[in-house]
This record gives C-alpha cells, structure tokens and sequence, in this order.
C-alpha cells in the first residue's frame, strides 16, 4: 500500500474546492488535497470522480496538474485547468468552495529532464499548456533556456501566454483564426524556433495531431521529443485497459500500453502516432488479420 | 452485535476464504496496481483479469463508454500471455498474502485444458474461474457461454485437468434465454461453483459520426446498472440449484449492494467496475458489508446466504 508519509505512489484523497475560476474558455480549479502536491512532479496527472458518492457517472475524469503546492495556509493545495466537454466537467464546473472532491493521484510519469541545461522548447494546445509551466521551473532551476510556443484556435482558447512571459525566455503564440499572435498552428513557427536557438528536447502537451506534428519537427531537427498524450481513461491507474496506444519499446517491438501507467509522457519517436486507435499489424498480440474477434461476438473484458 | 464481531469466513468448494469479497475479472489487472490504495490480503480473494494462453494485444480503440450507472467495455482480453503471468503477477500475488482466483479464457478446449494444468498446478491457487464468454475458433466463432453444450465443454476440460482440491468455477453470460439450464449444464460438467453474472452485450452509438462508438463495435455492459439484472440471476440460480455455491457480481458498489447478492443466495461477491470509480472500492464494500451484517444481528456472514429465499413465517398466513 501506499504509505501517505512516503513520497511515493498515489493517493486517494477527499479533497475540498479552494477556488473555481473562469479563465477565457476553461476552467481552473485549485482544490486541498493532503499529500499529493508533494509527490507531484510535471506531467502527472490526477483522476476526479464527479457526481458525488451515488453518482451514475461512474468513471473517472483525468487532468494533468497544472500546479502542486505542498504547503499553504490551508495545507497543500493541487490546480487543474479543463473545458466542459460534457456532464462530468459540467458538474465539476459548478463547484464551489468548501465543496468536497475525491481525488486520485499523482498518477502516470512525469516529464523526464535533461542532465545537461540544454535548450529546450514546450508546446502546448489549448489547456494543455497548463503543466509547462511546473515544468518550465524545473527546468529553469537546471539551467536549461526555456522557449514555448502555445497554440490555439482562437484567443480565448490559449491557457498562460501571460504567465508564460514569466515562465520563458521567449514566447511564441499562434492561433488558427490569428486573433492573437501568429495564424497557424504551433508547427508554423517551430523549426525556425528550433534551429535559432539550438534547442535539444522539445515537450509538448496537447491534442494527438499536434503531438504527431511536434514530433516529427523535433525529430527533423535532432531533438529529443517528450509528449503528454490525452487517451480517454476510465479508472486512471491502470487498471481498465482502456487507454492504450500503440508504442515501441527499447526491444523494437511495438505494444498496447496504457497511457495512465507508461504514460501520458512518453518519448515521441516512440509512439506510432499515425496508427493510434488501431492495433497495427506486427504489434504484440495482434490478433490474425482472418481471426473473427473483431465481429464483437460475445463481451469478453 | 459489534461488526468486528461477525464471521466472515467464507466456504466456496474446497476454498476457505477469510471474508466473501473479492474483486471481479477484468476490473482489478493481477492486483498490483490496487495494493497501493489497499491491502490485497485483505481481500477474500483477488480474481484476476482473464489470462490466454498467448500474449493478446486486444481490440482497436476507443474501448470504453460510459453509461447511465456504468459502462460499456470491448478491451478485446488484452494481456501478457500465461507464460508471463505465471513468472511475474502471480508470485506477486502469493508473496503479498493474497488469495489468488485465477480467471482463464480460452478460444479452443484444448487452450482451455492447458491453462488449467498451468494455472492450476501452481500452488496457492484459491481457484480457478473459467470464462467462457469467448467466442469458439473452432465452432464458428460462438460463444462458450450462451451454448449449455458448449459451456459445459470448456468447463468439464478444466475441471478434468485442474488437481482435486482447486474448485473450478464457471462464470456465466446473462445473455441467454435461461440462466439456469446453463448453470446446471456446467455443474454437471463439473463446476464447483457459478459467478454470475458477467457483462450484458450492448452497444453505444456516437451520434456526432452516426457509428457505434466502440471501435469493437459492441461491448459489456458492467455497473450498478445491471445490479437487478445480477441479482436476479442469482436469485434463479440459488432457488434451482440450492447447493451450488454462487458468487455474485454485478454493480456492487456498497457493502449493502453486496448484502443484497447474499441475502439472493451468493456465497461470495466481486467488486469490478466501482473499482474505476473508487478504487479501494473492494475493501470499503468489505467493511461496509461488516457493519450491515452486524446491525441486522448476523453472527456469521453464512447465515444471511439465501435470506431472501426463507420460508414465510407460519404467524403471517393465520392473519
């Protein structure tokens, strides 16, 4: 078991809410949580069960963290930015302060770092810039430049260009309708930000298309890539087997692997983006092409 | 009567379990991922996720939907293969004191007999849990589980080729027009014990592409939505086979869930999918179903087995 005095391992926690913000399209949710800020590294996620203890939504809501802070006047406090994309976020959205929230985590791996303090680039989309910012820190604490570029839509779509201006050497923003700095997508601007300034990692955040992309732009460029992907989960830790991808491991052999447990970080170079969603031929397990499994018969878990 | 008090012990064929809760396959991977929210060994028993013979990548995804009181799965039985599972998640198990129940599923009788003799001559097995709801390679894809002859095939080779004193229990698929001519076929075939019920085949449509949601297509149906339908199978089970042990699964979320299984006549019961909503759901039922045995005077947890099958009391005829 995890022990709540060791640092590691996940915790389940009945949380309070500290504050709720609106911040342009999102949302952004501080909430009290006894123990996990201090084992919470960048890229972690945590996993929110919604409804209250009878609730019919039964599974549970992932978001990685965007703050830890171990101590504070009212002990240690997590912060999570997300959109309402359904019912459960509806709900988390109407919370207030003082409302109670179960929370699992930290959960999943975190970003790995640089020895060296090398250059270094984070791309986010949308809300998934929110855990570069923990680790812009971290890696400015090794001595490694910080550059980030954050994309969006549209304007009211992009999360911490402001605190990026804090958080980084330089700051590019694109937007898809150019409501605000360049229109396009964080791609655009991303080689020549690569070779001006001798970035060697690039880290990214955001939806699947954009993680692709970055990928092979870092990899065009020599760099080492580290992406945090956002497989829809049903328990968070590891357990369900529902957010899998296909990713090659040190042996050449590409698996099915959990995105809550060997994930959401993963190197880039290792993920076969343009196959995530099917199992691709040659993958471990994979069933004969002839097999009729495929057909739904029956309801094996 | 004070809840620490109660005996939980629980007799499931030639299985002495401390208490009659345990996790249900497919919700709890090989346990070590839920050791970090509680004590595996507390549990009366940890079944384990379906294990095949070869390493199974499982189906595309998306895997999972959400429904109105729980969920539609189509994993598709990914998994390492028995090789791996008898090297590296099954020591573990045994070396933190739990009672492991493994699951075995196979898509041929004789994938079925070979994981019988592995699995089941690995000691400090509790049991061997059958499911059968596979579908046959070698009679056109069908299910093991919605055919009497079918099932009880898969269940007499693992009972042929599992050593006496491991019980073999056959978990059973509601999707069939009598639960109780399956049960009964199976029994004669040689199972132990029943687990009823395993997921109700659905399916989910994603009205933003007008196609099923599930890249499997259809997927079970599992969570407290199918409770009653749960509860009712083990109700038809216990009333037609009244010495067969049966472990209830099927949404139980609270330890009053898992009275009302023993009060329909289960011996034992499985927590799956609350699990991905609490997951130290397995041990909290447990404590639960402590306290609810207690404040209604049980002594022993036996005792509330098929309550709600009791006879009426003679006084309320006369009245």
């Amino acid at each position: 078991m995890s022990d709540p005095r060791s640092p590691r391992g996940p915790l389940q926690v009945d949380g309070e809410v500290f504050s709720m913000k609106r911040v342009g399209d999102y949302f952004h949710l501080t909430v009290v949580a006894e123990g996990i800020a201090e084992r919470t590294r960048p890229g972690n996620f945590l996993a929110l069960a919604v409804g209250g203890d009878t609730s019919a939504a039964l599974l549970r809501r992932a978001f990685s963290i965007y703050r830890a802070r171990p101590s504070g006047i009212y002990g240690g406090t997590v912060e999570i930015v997300f959109a309402v994309g359904g019912p459960g976020t509806a709900w988390l959205a109407a919370r207030q302060p003082h409302d109670a929230l179960n929370i699992v985590g930290p959960l999943g791996r975190p970003f790995a770092l640089p020895r060296e303090p090398v250059a270094c680039a984070l791309v986010g989309g949308g809300y998934g810039s929110a855990p570069l910012f923990a680790l812009a820190e971290r890696l400015r604490e090794r001595g490694c430049a910080v550059h980030m570029v954050l994309g969006a839509s549209t304007e009211s779509r992009l999360f911490g260009a402001l605190e990026a201006r804090r958080a980084a050497q330089s700051v590019t923003v694109t937007t898809v309708d150019g409501s605000v700095g360049i229109a396009g997508l964080v791609t655009d601007p991303l080689p020549s930000l690569l070779s001006r300034n001798n970035v060697e990692v690039v880290y990214s955040c955001g939806p699947m298309a954009m993680l692709a992309a970055v990928t092979r732009v870092a990899g065009s460029h020599g760099a080492w890539s580290q992406t945090a992907v956002e497989e829809s989960m049903a328990c968070g830790i590891g357990v369900c087997m529902t957010c899998v991808l296909p990713v090659v491991g040190d042996d050449g052999m590409t698996r099915m692997v959990r995105s809550c447990v060997e994930g959401p970080v993963f190197a880039g170079d290792r993920v076969r983006w343009e196959s995530v969603g099917t199992i691709p031929a040659g993958t471990l397990g994979a069933p004969a092409p002839d097999v009729s499994l495929a057909s739904g018969a029956g309801n094996p878990q | 009567m004070l809840p620490d008090d109660v005996d939980l012990t629980t007799v499931v064929g030639d299985a002495h379990l401390l208490n009659p809760v345990m996790t249900a396959s497919g919700c709890a991977a090989a346990g070590r991922e839920l050791h970090q929210f509680f004590d595996v060994a507390e549990l009366g028993a940890v079944v384990t996720k379906s294990i095949m013979r070869e390493a199974r990548s499982g189906r595309a995804t998306p895997r999972m939907v959400e429904t109105p009181s729980g969920m539609l799965n189509s994993i598709g039985l990914q998994g390492p293969g028995i090789d791996s599972f008898l090297a590296r998640d099954l020591p573990w198990l045994l070396q933190q004191g739990a009672r492991p129940i493994v699951s075995i599923a196979g898509s041929s009788l004789g994938e079925y007999a070979e994981l019988a003799r592995r699995v089941g001559n690995t000691p400090g097995i509790a049991a061997v849990e059958v499911n059968i709801s596979c579908p046959n390679v070698e009679n056109r894809g069908l299910v093991f589980a919605c055919d009497p002859v079918q099932a009880s095939r898969a269940v007499n080779v693992v009972r042929r080729d599992t050593p006496r004193g491991v019980p073999v229990l056959a978990k059973l698929s509601p999707d069939v027009t009598s639960i109780v001519e399956i049960a009964t076929a199976v029994v004669e075939a040689g199972a132990d014990g029943v687990v009823l019920i395993n997921t109700l085949l659905g399916l989910h449509i994603d009205l933003e592409t007008a196609r099923p949601t599930l890249a499997g297509v259809t997927g079970g149906l599992s969570g407290p939505g199918v409770r009653p339908v749960a509860v009712r199978a083990v109700w038809q089970v216990a009333n037609a086979l009244p010495s067969v042990p049966i472990i209830g699964v099927g949404g139980i979320r609270t330890g009053r869930d898992a009275l009302e299984f023993l009060f329909a006549g289960a011996t034992a019961v499985q927590v799956g999918t609350a699990i991905f909503n609490d997951p130290g759901a397995p041990a909290r039922v447990l404590r639960e179903l402590r306290v609810e045995l207690a404040t209604r005077g049980f002594a022993k947890a036996s005792d509330a087995v098929g309550y709600a099958n009791r006879p009426l009391p003679s006084r309320r005829q006369e009245v």
